[in-house]
């Protein structure tokens, strides 16, 4: 094991402090001064996967784990490979990561910031981890990246939606693959005017808490931009269960979209509730009333069943992206060979994120030729990139958010099996969804990524 | 000595070395090895022992005293960190004044909490008091969102302006300190094939909480300790002799809320960052539970349980199935597997049915929590001189 | 005016879930005077036996179909249900479809069950303890309960549909005189409401006219005597415990096709039908009944834009500050008796 932690840095001021009272009987280890936290010295190096192992998001952040398990399998030679054959950046070797063997621990999130943090922060202290990556909620998200920053690693990102992570509350030590609610709603819009039209009038409801407003605010936007009306927004409680009060007075708003600012439970409740009263089998204002989630997820089509059908949402990738719509995506195809080889099922987009994330900074390691995360910061800030299964791809360095193609889908109408849930209906190009760092959206001119820290 | 009883100060005295030396104590296995997995001697943990012995400590005070049992005292913790993390984010990034602070809003919190829920007893306080806290829970999820950051809470951040100190050169952000002694750094020390690790963050918490510990022993013992059993005991009988309860029971409901907001201002020390669900109705529960399964009404057990519970749910979580064959693979290969499966659904994503099974157990064999646990090892060893201090000294549960 | 008469309904339909909840919480927790945490439990526990029971008649057997391919081009397997072979394809599929409406026949025994050997087993121990270590028991269960269904069923939510018959909605205000379009009920929401009145009901009358019921009416008033006049009122209340299961079992079936069920539901339930047993007063049946009702109309209208206009996060906390203002005027709830659990 390593005898650098990231605390190194306070280290001399405390010796001089406390060093005298506690006369150290043997080997001092600050001697070896380490470059940065949690330096790799040994032959190996740890990274570690923080996903939500119990609460509602457990069964998400299973899949995301399997996907870091095959991500570590190929970089350290095993297995077919996946991406890595078709990854543009040719810089890993199959070795481990600048030859030395990849080896993981990993922790529960909880989908609470707190538990998020104690599981990192124990990665980071006792396991030795150089890099920490995982998550299905932007709240943990924005809490583990802060402390990431703070401890002079590397945090990866997983599933996270809110603007803010990349927003106002980005950092330098922070990158997010995942896309966010402004590409949700930048993509969808056009979409959305196309299949029903510029003349409507939409009905938000919007979970109360940070990622629905900025979900909501960006849906709003891009839609009235192309002439939807917004007739009402309504937030509703992150702990409810039962949507029915909030979904029968759409009946009498005259609105004839509904538009479901909402995730996970909450998402496959509501959407559920809207079905029951019948909202989609209504005609108002001579259309036909319609639905839109705007965040997909595999999990939450599953739970909501059928009641998914045509609904129109938006995803960060889907498993039969390459197979549909050509080699634009490569990567896809041999990523979902490799996991439905080792797992008997497709990959979700969580697992996608998680798997391409884990690759992202092996390479960036490989080109830095260095663990040191500020040299990384380097390496991967305005990378190009492609073969990761969503197209060219950029990492910018403004924000170090990704921006690629945006998948735009729905319900499948008539599914082959329990994993084909969402057809992929149209991918809105990257030129479409972008927009400047200091977008208002993004926190606006304030937000800063600071300075990036190594710890040492 | 200190104004205890000689077998309070040895009580006292057993806590200290075991805080001071717990670096030591907490890291039994030597690094590498494959015990190494339940070593806890890293500092985010033993922060966490501490700070949470102190939430604990102050419950007791509650409700293992007067028998009220608030099933909202996380909101306590919350709003003690809510005011820290404001304290350094507008004053300076000393610790002392955002926990005098986090002590002083949850004590006025408790104030008026307590003033309104004590008009009530039994299951009828309980409600009132997690009804209190759900409100502030899901308030500063949504509505209070400016003032608490929502969801993703709030944290330290180089744009900050305060009052008493300039932002630090080259856009780094300002950490938490004592007078200038972070509470991020550490010594480390390597004998042989072990490492121990000497936190500031932790040494500091852990002073906290030993002035904490004996306050609640100095609480114990006193004339409003003795009222406070009596409310207890027989409340009406209390209310005959012409004492009005409520005075002596409000004052115990505030102490132990600022024991929580001094728990809450020391979490934010720690770790600068607060996110609402630290006041969920969840994490109420959960000291309820370290208290219970520690020992209501004995000193040192509700600090036992929330060492368990928090132990637990870092340690037993971050077993995956790589570290299980690695602890079984001197075994023949068939029973090998055979045992990680067998094993498996109790670790790593399965460490709540692990803990729920504790629970189930403590309470059935071990009516007075962990400490009757100590109890009785101590009466099987005979009468070793620490566990004769130990034993006598923890006031039974009921 | 009809958006009230929308709301009206709208509560009564979330008021008869946690009037199902708390009635059966009450003659646990009111009557036996146990605080049960593993209540939500033992809702969670119906709704997957409704899950249960599909999933056994949808038990499949499975044929390779050379025609087509899967995801990863091998030949598709097609799963045939056995229910098909014993039936015929048109019986099986009504007999899936119908799945939800059967495990109320499925549900019964098992909760009775449950809750039977929960009470000798574990509970009977715990009379004579204190509240605290009945708290710490029955959590510990409850958890592992929980831990048991996510390690077989995972942790997502399980779509489980209402028979097609019940799937829509229909046309509410028609009926009753207002403008078509403006009131739409669904009618699984209906027959909801119907079944938990009847549930309700029966309760009620078992234990009104039923020698059996006024022997544990006796029993919960005073104990002691009833068993000083030689009645096992330890057996009838064993008895009662597995009725006690049975109702949130049946609540939870019949809730699924609302929801979908999920491990963690009985938790999400559980703190707020605590409220609404409490609210309804310790000890009575009929409080923890209309308080039920009560906080669910009163959810519903604190959820309507034109009140969030003017107060926004009512929607958050009305049942909590309803409790508080209910438990400040009226000192042991709506109905509560005098000196049941106030220690």
């Amino acid at each position: 094991m390593s005898n650098s932690r990231f605390t190194r840095r306070g280290l001399l001021k405390t010796s001089a402090i406390a060093g005298a009272g506690l006369a150290a009987p043997t080997i001092f280890t600050a001697g070896s001064a380490a470059a940065h936290t949690n330096e790799p010295t040994g032959d190996t190096v740890t990274l570690g996967f923080n996903v939500p192992q119990s609460g509602p998001y457990a069964d998400e952040g299973g899949d995301q784990l399997r996907a870091y398990k095959l991500a570590v399998e190929h970089l350290n030679g095993e297995g077919d490979g996946g991406m890595l054959n078709t990854f543009t950046s040719k810089a890993l070797q199959g070795n481990g990561i600048m030859g030395k063997k990849v080896q993981y621990v990993t922790g529960d999130t909880q989908t609470k910031s707190d538990a998020a943090r104690a599981s990192a922060k124990s990665m980071i202290e006792k396991d030795g981890a150089v890099m920490v990556t995982g998550g299905s909620s932007s709240g943990v998200a924005v809490a583990v990246q802060a402390l990431c920053q703070e401890a002079g690693i590397i945090f990866m990102s997983g599933l996270t939606h809110s603007n803010d992570t990349t927003g106002k509350d980005r950092k330098a030590n922070g990158f997010r693959h995942f896309f966010n609610s402004y590409m949700s709603g930048a993509a969808l819009a056009p979409v959305l005017a196309n299949a029903y039209g510029t003349d409507r009038k939409a009905y938000h409801l919007t979970a109360d808490y940070n990622w629905g407003y900025t979900t909501e605010e960006a849906v709003r936007t891009s839609t009235e931009a192309m002439g939807w009306e917004t007739v009402e927004t309504v937030l509703t409680p992150l702990t409810a269960t039962d949507f029915s009060a909030y979904i029968a007075p759409v009946l009498q708003s005259g609105a004839d979209v509904l538009v479901l600012n909402h995730y996970g439970g909450n998402m496959v409740n509501s959407l559920t509730n809207a079905v029951q009263f019948g909202l989609r089998d209504l005609e108002v204002n001579g259309k036909k009333f319609e639905i839109v989630v705007p965040l997909y997820s595999e999990l939450m089509a599953r739970g909501a069943g059928e009641n998914v059908k045509g609904i129109f949402g938006s995803q960060n990738w889907d498993w039969k992206l390459e197979n549909q719509l050509g080699a634009r995506y490569t990567g896809t195809n041999a990523f979902v060979q490799s996991f439905g080889e080792k797992y008997g099922f497709p990959p979700s987009q969580a697992a996608h994120t998680g798997y391409v994330q884990a690759l992202l900074y092996a390479d960036a390691v490989e080109r830095a030729g260095s663990f040191n995360p500020c040299a990384v910061g380097e390496a991967l800030k305005d990378f190009e990139f492609d073969g990761m299964g969503n197209g060219p791809t950029l990492y910018r360095g403004a924000d170090h958010q990704c921006f690629k193609d945006v998948v735009v889908v729905k319900g499948k109408e008539d599914p082959e099996n329990e994993f084909d849930l969402v057809e992929i209906v149209e991918v809105t190009p990257v030129d479409q969804v972008m927009y400047a760092p200091d977008h208002p959206q993004m926190g606006g001119a304030e937000a800063t990524l600071g300075s990036c820290n190594a710890g040492a | 000595m200190l104004g205890l009883t000689k077998k309070d100060f040895s009580l006292l005295m057993l806590v200290v070395a075991l805080t001071m030396l717990a670096p030591f104590i907490l890291n039994p296995f030597p690094e590498g090895s494959a015990m190494a997995q339940f070593n806890a001697g890293y500092p985010d943990l033993m922060q966490r022992f501490v700070i949470f012995g102190i939430f604990a400590i102050g419950f007791n005070i509650l409700f293992g005293l007067t028998g009220y049992l608030s099933f909202g005292h996380a909101a306590f913790l919350g709003v003690g960190s809510y005011a820290a993390i404001w304290m350094m984010k507008l004053l300076t990034t000393n610790i002392i004044p955002a926990m005098v602070l986090a002590v002083i809003i949850a004590g006025l919190f408790s104030l008026i909490v307590g003033y309104i829920s004590l008009r009530r007893s039994g299951i009828y306080f309980s409600i009132l008091t997690l009804a209190f806290a759900q409100m502030s829970f899901a308030m500063a999820y949504s509505v209070l969102t400016p003032l608490t950051g929502g969801e993703t809470g709030l944290q330290l951040r180089n744009t900050d302006a305060r009052i008493l100190e300039s932002a630090p050169d080259g856009g780094g952000i300002s950490r938490a300190n004592l007078f200038g002694l972070e509470m991020t750094s550490s010594y480390e020390l390597t004998l042989g094939a072990w490492e121990f690790t000497f936190n500031v963050g932790y040494y500091i918490a852990a002073i906290v909480m030993l002035l904490a510990f004996y306050l609640s022993i100095r609480i114990f013992r006193s004339p409003f300790g003795m009222m406070l059993r009596a409310i207890k005991s027989n409340n009406t009988r209390m209310n005959y002799t012409g004492l009005n309860a409520k005075p002596y029971t409000l004052a115990a409901f505030v102490i132990s809320g600022m024991y929580a907001g001094l728990a809450g201002g020391l979490m934010v020390a720690m770790d600068t960052q607060v996110g609402p669900e630290r006041m969920f109705w969840t994490a109420s529960g959960e000291v309820v539970l370290m208290t219970i399964l520690g020992g209501a009404g004995t000193l040192i057990g509700p600090v036992l349980g929330a060492g368990m519970i928090k132990y637990m749910e870092n340690i037993i979580s971050k077993i995956n199935e790589t570290i299980l064959h690695q602890w079984f693979a001197f075994m023949p290969d068939g029973i090998e597997d055979l045992m990680v499966t067998m094993v498996y659904p109790f670790i790593g994503k399965g460490w709540h049915l692990t803990l729920g099974l504790i629970f189930m157990g403590v309470v059935i064999f071990l009516p007075g929590g962990l400490v009757e646990g100590g109890q009785r090892i101590a009466r099987l060893f005979g009468k070793g001189k620490a566990a004769d201090a130990k034993d006598t000294q923890s006031t039974p549960a009921e | 005016m009809d958006a009230i008469l929308l709301q009206i309904l709208n509560g009564l339909d979330k008021g008869s879930a946690y009037a199902l909840i708390a009635l059966g919480l009450t003659l646990i927790f009111g009557t036996l005077g146990v605080v049960n945490f593993a209540h939500g439990a033992l809702f969670m526990i119906g709704a997957f036996c409704a899950v249960t029971l599909s999933r056994i008649f949808s038990m499949s057997y499975t044929v390779i179909d050379e025609t087509q391919t899967d995801f990863l081009g091998n030949p598709l397997k097609v799963d045939v249900p056995y229910i098909y072979d014993i039936f015929g394809q048109a019986a099986g599929e009504a007999i899936i479809d119908w799945s939800v409406p059967l495990s109320i026949l499925f549900a019964i025994p098992v909760m009775i069950l449950i809750g039977v050997i929960m009470e000798r087993g574990l509970i009977k121990h715990f009379y004579k303890r204190p509240h605290a270590d009945q708290i710490l028991v029955t959590f510990g269960l409850a958890i592992v309960l929980q831990e048991i269904i996510k390690y077989f069923y995972g942790a997502n939510p399980i779509p489980t549909p209402a028979p097609a018959a019940f799937a829509g909605s229909f046309d509410f205000g028609a009926l009753v005189g207002f403008d078509p379009q403006t009131i739409i009920y669904p009618y699984w929401r209906l027959v909801y409401f119907g079944f938990a009145a009847l549930i309700i009901g029966a309760v009620f009358a078992f234990l009104q006219f039923t020698t059996f019921g006024m022997v544990v009416r006796a029993g919960m008033a005073d104990r002691e005597t009833v068993g000083l006049l030689g009645i096992n009122i330890d057996k009838r209340f064993t008895i009662m415990f597995g009725i006690a299961a049975a109702v949130a079992g049946l609540a939870g079936v019949m809730y699924t096709p609302i929801n979908s069920p999920n491990y963690h539901m009985g938790m999400d339930f559980l703190v707020l039908s605590f409220v609404v047993v409490v609210v309804g007063g310790m000890g009575s049946l009929p409080g923890a009944v209309l308080a039920g009702f009560l906080l669910g109309i009163l959810e519903s209208f604190a959820s309507m834009a034109i009140v969030l206009e003017t107060l926004p996060g009512l929607n958050q906390i009305i049942i909590y500050l309803v409790a508080i203002i209910i438990l400040l005027t009226r000192p042991r709830g709506l109905m509560g008796r005098k000196g049941v659990m106030e220690e």
